[in-house]
């Protein structure tokens, strides 16, 4: 699948001076005397990231590792010191000001973690904001808006204002908001950090379902590995301004990437993340008619043995036999 | 032997002579008065329509019999306010005004305070929103109105009386003066007060500036815009008084003969009428400000 969007070496530093510094700091100067001898922040080191069309790249990163700072760069809130930033080819850091409004109005939608919705207008006219922008007709506007806020569950809240919703709404308004601006690009800041743990897995789910069908790429920005697990076709991992490991969620528990990146694998719940694909084989040959698909998760694949009764399975991808798993590899992976 | 004899100046504070300073004074008196003159006709022409509407404002006012002014204002304030109470209370206030034989004077201070705010509204709103979009215009307006703001009220009248001369429209420009310098911070406060993130969504769809301004910025600050309203019409009602003595008709005038003649009684039956006017446009006002305000409330 292609690359939408390609981040190459990528560099913010903040500070009044900040151009007159990316040399030295492409040439070793370290962050820490970037910040004490001349004062500024490096907040973005040598990004390189590409999304792929169609799918769920997720940011990973605690706070201050520069996530938002990163997301920020592809619709260009912030400007780049060095690097660029390519979509679709067009290097969006050349952009003038009309042609990156018209870019982030035909290309770009973004939900906010704290929603950033408008106050003085009603959940339908904020759902449809981004269709004025673009010079849409009021009629048209709220019928495109009516239909996402029903499809985000919001049916009967259109003329309520956005205060009188709970935080879980309100992202809906927010979600509904980005989906009505038929943008192909969206950009997703902490959006469910600040709901409540079955609130943001509702949503989850529902950002799931949607992208079934929407196909949409999406950037996701989260702090939390098992949300980016959850959504992540890929994962990319940002510590201090610098990508420590990017690949499947799956390449990232099983082969952390130094020591940080181990110390959240091992939190992480390996019988949801991890699939069966990897452990085809492990059982040697046998024979049984009972198949799993590759995608199996650990955790399903037990439980499906469990109540089939059987001590191993073929993996299959398709009609082609992987190879065969028995009840105590999968275990064994899952303690590890 | 005491310390004034030691030194003379140690108590007597050291000062130019008295011919040095009357010589100062006059050549920059006399450079000022020949200054206006000569610009007297730019003032004239600068000044004449500030004047039509004025008069044309007053003539409204006073001429327009009292039983539609009066229907008038209440509506006005039942549809700002949207409250009984504040309506009837208005009601019984200009009455209780007119009664008292006060309601011709009543009208002229109507309408200046009517004109001085809308045109203090006009020229602080454009102020406020570039302080507010520009950090340069900030650092240079927020000494001028600070200045402004301590300045005595009567200190005010010293140049316009110069420049201006002595009259209606002269008093008009003092009161604006005074009372614009609310008008600009709240504009400039509501407008910095709106939250980075909203801006930032605004920005993120994109918004131009000119759709951030009027789309977001301004609406979010309109009720600080209106408490900064609420206050300019305060304090063009304080200084209407004032600026009686730059030849300001209506209540403020009346005020300042009885002072001048001790006046009790007409002193004081002025005093509480433009204090009764003062009241209903503040909680007419105040109550607008607070329906603007109410959608964003969360769960009311």
């Amino acid at each position: 699948m292609s690359d939408i969007i390609r981040v190459r070496n990528l560099i913010k530093i903040f500070g009044p001076r900040a151009g007159d510094y990316v040399d030295k700091v492409r040439n070793g100067m370290s962050k820490r005397e970037l910040n004490e001898e001349h004062g500024h922040v490096l907040g973005l080191y040598d990004i390189n990231m590409s999304v792929p069309a169609g799918e769920i790249l997720v940011v990973m990163g605690l706070s201050g590792s520069g996530k938002s700072t990163l997301i920020r760069h592809i619709n260009r809130l912030i400007d780049p010191t060095d690097g660029e930033i390519l979509c679709d080819g067009t290097d969006i850091t050349r952009l003038n000001d009309r042609e990156l409004r018209d870019f982030r109005q035909r290309r770009m939608a973004m939900v906010f973690q704290k929603f950033a919705l408008l106050p003085h207008r009603t959940v339908n006219e904020n759902v449809g904001y981004g269709l004025e922008l673009q010079g849409i007709s009021p009629e048209e506007r709220r019928r495109r808006a009516g239909e996402w806020i029903e499809r985000v569950g919001l049916h009967g809240y259109g003329d309520l204002f956005p205060n009188q919703l709970s935080g879980g709404m309100q992202q809906r308004v927010g979600l509904a908001r980005a989906l009505t601006s038929n943008a192909d690009i969206l950009l997703m800041d902490e959006a469910y950090s600040a709901l409540d743990p079955l609130i943001r897995v509702d949503m989850q789910n529902m950002l799931l379902d949607l992208q079934k069908e929407l196909k949409k790429t999406v950037v996701f920005i989260t702090h939390d590995l098992d949300e980016a697990l959850k959504l992540g076709n890929r994962i990319v991992i940002l510590r201090e301004g610098v990508i420590n490991q990017q690949g499947t969620g799956e390449e990232i528990v099983l082969n952390p990437a130094n020591d940080y990146v181990a110390s959240f694998v091992k939190e992480v719940n390996r019988g949801r993340v991890l699939t069966i694909e990897h452990l085809a084989g492990r059982a040697g040959p046998a024979s049984t008619s009972f198949r799993l698909d590759r995608a199996t998760s650990l955790q399903q694949a037990l439980r499906a043995m469990g109540a089939a009764g059987t001590e191993i399975a073929e993996v299959v991808d398709g009609s082609r036999v992987l190879g065969t798993v028995g009840y105590r590899n999968i275990v064994d992976v899952m303690v590890q | 032997m005491s310390l004034c004899d030691f030194a003379d100046f140690v108590c007597r504070f050291p000062a130019f002579n008295d011919a040095d300073i009357r010589m100062v004074r006059k050549s920059i008196d006399d450079g000022f008065r020949s200054f206006v003159r000569e610009i007297a006709p730019a003032i004239d022409t600068l000044v004449a329509p500030i004047q039509k509407f004025l008069n044309g404002a007053e003539a409204l006012f006073v001429s327009t019999p009292w039983i539609i002014i009066l229907a008038a204002i209440l509506l006005v304030v039942y549809f700002a306010s949207r409250s009984w109470a504040i309506t009837f209370g208005s009601a019984v206030a200009f009455c209780a005004i007119g009664v008292t034989g006060l309601w011709n004077d009543m009208m002229i201070t109507f309408s200046m305070v009517t004109v001085s705010t809308l045109l203090a509204v006009l020229i602080g709103m454009p102020i406020g929103i570039c302080m507010a979009l520009f950090n340069g215009v900030q650092r240079v307006m927020n000494p001028i109105l600070d200045v402004m703001q301590t300045l005595p009220s009567f200190v005010y009248l010293i140049p316009v009386v110069m420049v201006f001369g002595i009259g209606k429209v002269p008093g008009l420009i003092a009161v604006v003066i005074y009372a614009v310098p609310p008008m600009i911070r709240l504009t400039n406060l509501g407008i910095r007060l709106v939250s980075e993130e909203t801006l930032e969504a605004a920005e993120a769809y994109g918004a131009s500036a000119w759709q951030k301004l009027c789309g977001v910025q301004l609406p979010l600050a309109l009720p600080t815009i209106m408490a900064g309203v609420n206050q300019t019409i305060m304090m063009s009602l304080a200084m209407v008084v004032v600026a009686s003595m730059v030849g300001v008709g209506g209540l403020g005038k009346n005020v300042l003969q009885s002072i001048n003649n001790q006046f009790f009684t007409v002193g004081i039956l002025n005093g509480f009428a433009v204090v009764a006017i003062a009241i209903v446009f503040d909680r007419a006002s105040q109550a607008y400000g607070r329906r603007l305000q109410k959608h964003w409330e969360a769960g009311k």
